[in-house]
């Protein structure tokens, strides 16, 4: 078994409303070293595949289909082996 | 033979009921409601993807209704040309359909927004908007969270140079200025049809403009204008 852990995020060129709110209210609290904060998904997928190549290519066609909307997000996926 | 609407409900759908309300008692037209596991739109002349929170907007608005059972159906009636509109969530699932290029973010404001916004028709060359009086403002209510329509430049210039764009935020008397806008979509965008011009989808909702008592029936214009098209063809 495998477990991929996905990140999806906003495109870097999309503003981030959450993260704006996210970082202004950083900021009030005195964080003022914090300069940007970007908000998105985190995705743990657990799959039964005979290697990690094929663990990958699962859960890339599965962000492709599904989990990300590529008109306005990024994924990245880490494969661990679990058993 | 006459003229039958049918509207789309998913779990979570929640203007399906308003939109068959207007069609059915309001304009007197022959309306069925088509369950998301019904694959069978034979009889059917045009059909509302109406708003709502389908599959309760879980992962993206939209993106688990797309592999609904009916959308495959919606996607094939679209492709021989017939009529789809899709109201608000129903914008966002033919968003994620690929029915419609670009995607919802959320509200740049960050808050959900429900009030009468004002409509410019940018295209009459529609069946959604050919009978819309020329330089006629629309009234119609928003109530989304997730409005704010974007697209990549190479779409948007798409839109554009193919007369795609069908609506547009403004003011009361027409004003084109960003303060209308209730979502910051980009370029003001409320509504955009597909390059076959057969598909519309819109963030306000027309199906809530229909009676006075309501505060507008400026979303008669749209219904009637699919009606005396679907009657002609």
């Amino acid at each position: 078994m495998f477990k991929a852990n996905i990140n999806v995020t906003l495109r870097k060129s999309i503003l981030d409303p959450k993260g704006k709110a996210a970082n202004a209210a950083l900021q009030n609290l005195g964080y003022s070293n914090i300069k940007d904060v970007r908000i998105g998904k985190f995705i743990e997928l657990n799959i039964d595949a005979a290697n990690e190549s094929a663990a990958r290519d699962a859960a890339k066609e599965a962000c492709e289909k599904l989990l990300a909307n590529e008109v306005m997000e990024d994924f990245t996926i880490e494969i661990l082996q679990t058993a | 033979m006459s003229t039958t609407f049918g509207v789309i409900v998913f779990p979570g759908s929640n203007c399906d009921h308003d939109a068959y309300h207007a069609l059915k008692h309001v304009l007197g037209v022959e309306t069925r409601f088509v369950f998301h596991k019904e694959t069978d739109l034979s009889g059917i002349d045009a059909i509302i993807v109406p708003g709502g929170f389908s599959y309760g907007d879980y992962l993206r608005s939209g993106a688990i209704a797309r592999f609904s059972p009916v959308m495959q159906a919606v996607s094939e009636f679209a492709a021989k040309g017939g009529p789809v509109i899709g109201i608000c969530n129903g914008f966002q699932i033919l968003l994620e359909s690929g029915l419609l290029p670009g995607a919802m973010l959320h509200n740049a404001q960050l808050r959900f927004t429900c009030k009468q916004v004002y409509l410019k028709t940018e295209t009459h060359d529609t069946l959604f908007t050919s009978d819309i009086p020329a330089g006629k403002i629309l009234q119609v209510p928003v109530a989304h969270g997730e409005g704010n329509y974007y697209a990549d430049a190479d779409t948007l210039k798409n839109l554009e140079d193919n007369d795609q764009i069908v609506f547009r935020y403004v003011g009361p008397n027409g004003e084109e200025d960003n303060a209308w806008n209730p979502n910051g979509a980009i370029g003001n965008i409320a509504g955009i049809c597909n390059e076959k011009r057969n598909v519309l989808g819109m963030m306000p909702h027309p199906e809530r403009a229909m009676e006075s008592l309501l505060g507008s029936t400026d979303g008669k214009f749209i219904f009637e204008s699919m009606l005396r098209n679907l009657v002609s063809a």
